[in-house]
């Protein structure tokens, strides 16, 4: 075990939204839940709406990653994020009605429903529901 | 020679016209300032984006991609990014020039995608193809809004109604160069293999396979490309309007001190008239 933490940095188009020390980070893909300690072997990852937890040295720090994708190397990972949030940013009654709206388009599923994106759309919502507590 | 009165309401309304230049550039001014830091803000992604992008492709290079090669259609699609106000100088124009003066395009095989009421409006006059857009992205260019577009691109794209698509737009360089650019967005051009000598780094992995990897981050690749474009060009936008109306305060400046030499001038001719008519009306009583 060589390094304790490596260096973590989260792009958005608009902002950069974290840069530190993180000991590990975990986050949601297409092929699952993943989390990355220091020392990972090259690898690019698409990402799938999920939490974002950041372990840090002095605690941990979680958001809600919707999408984007990781590029993580040994020495670091860098998150280019196209929608990430912290928990003070999400309104949590937007978050439910936009869970119940997608259920429900989900449950009444007709030939034009676009399943897809309303899983999509359910998936950010929970995802956000779920940071929040 | 112009009488007292006529070059002194010239100098005036001169002097309006000046004060409302002045005004112009400091408002682009400060929204410069605005622009420059949001543009600055957002390098970094797409600095990040387009190594990445870059990596995998020298990775696949070789493969059969959709994304890689022009689509079957002869259509070009050409996204156009001006302003939705003029007094920018030729901010407006020169995009535009550098679309109907491109020696191999024919007007016929373009579809214009133009962002910006200006450019839609020379192209309509020129006539060609204009598929209709939001005009009001460019005031205030938000990620949603690029993400829209690319989506509705590639759909076209995806479905053969065009075979290639370019982006038109103003790079950014710094406060007084801007540069009219035509970029490719798609095929990809898998230019410069250029061999980085012995490759240090550790070959990068992808999670799912290439192919599928591509098909995922191409259009986040090309959404963030149209993004830039348009934070770029909003700063350079305020930046040309800024020089231009400086421009037009230092030639009004120009034209105030012509005048006031002018006017001072039909003053005194006409002071020495009024003395020589006094003189030559007591020689005459006397």
């Amino acid at each position: 075990m060589a390094e304790k933490s490596f260096n973590l940095r989260i792009i958005t188009p608009d902002r950069i939204f974290y840069e530190g020390e993180a000991e590990m980070v975990e986050f949601n893909t297409t092929e699952g839940q993943v989390g990355i300690l220091p020392g990972h072997i090259p690898l690019t990852v698409i990402i799938k709406p999920g939490i974002l937890n950041i372990h840090e040295a002095e605690g941990n720090k979680v958001a809600a990653l919707h999408a984007g994708f990781a590029e993580i190397l040994p020495e670091g990972v860098t998150i280019l994020a196209e929608i990430i949030e912290w928990p003070e940013e999400i309104n949590e009654e937007r978050a439910e009605a936009a869970k119940e709206r997608a259920e429900d388009r989900l449950r009444s599923r007709t030939p034009e429903t676009d399943i897809a994106r309303a899983e999509t759309a359910l998936q950010r919502a929970i995802a956000r529901i779920q940071v929040l507590k | 020679m112009a009488s007292m009165r006529d070059i002194k309401r010239r100098k005036s309304s001169i002097q309006g016209t000046q004060q409302i230049t002045k005004a112009m550039k400091l408002v682009s001014t400060v929204k410069l300032q605005r622009a420059r830091s949001n543009a600055e803000r957002s390098k970094s992604y797409f600095n990040c984006m387009y190594d990445t992008v870059n990596s995998i492709l020298k990775r696949v290079g070789h493969i059969e991609h959709k994304y890689l090669v022009p689509g079957q259609s002869q259509k070009k699609a050409v996204i156009v990014i001006t302003s939705n106000r003029g007094l920018a100088g030729g901010y407006n124009s020169n995009v535009v020039k550098l679309i109907t003066r491109h020696p191999d395009w024919k007007k016929e095989d373009l579809v214009i995608y133009p962002i910006g009421s200006k450019g839609h409006d020379a192209f309509v006059r020129n006539g060609y193809e204009v598929a209709e857009c939001e005009n009001s992205i460019v005031e205030a260019p938000a990620y949603v809004d690029a993400m829209a577009l690319s989506k509705r691109l590639l759909q076209s794209f995806a479905d053969g109604e065009i075979g290639e698509i370019y982006l038109a737009y103003t790079a950014f360089k710094n406060t007084v160069s801007h540069i009219p650019t035509l970029l490719r967005l798609l095929p990809i051009s898998c230019e410069e293999p250029e061999e980085q000598a012995p490759k240090a780094e550790a070959i990068m992995n992808f999670e799912p396979e290439d192919v599928e990897a591509l098909n995922l981050i191409v259009p986040k690749y090309i959404t963030s490309l149209i993004y830039g474009a348009l934070v770029e060009s909003v700063a350079s936008e305020n930046g040309a309007r800024m020089q231009a109306m400086d421009n037009a305060t230092s030639n009004a400046e120009e034209m105030i001190s012509d005048l006031s030499l002018k006017y001072n001038r039909a003053r005194q001719g006409s002071i020495t008239q009024e003395l020589t008519e006094i003189i030559a009306g007591a020689e005459a009583l006397g």
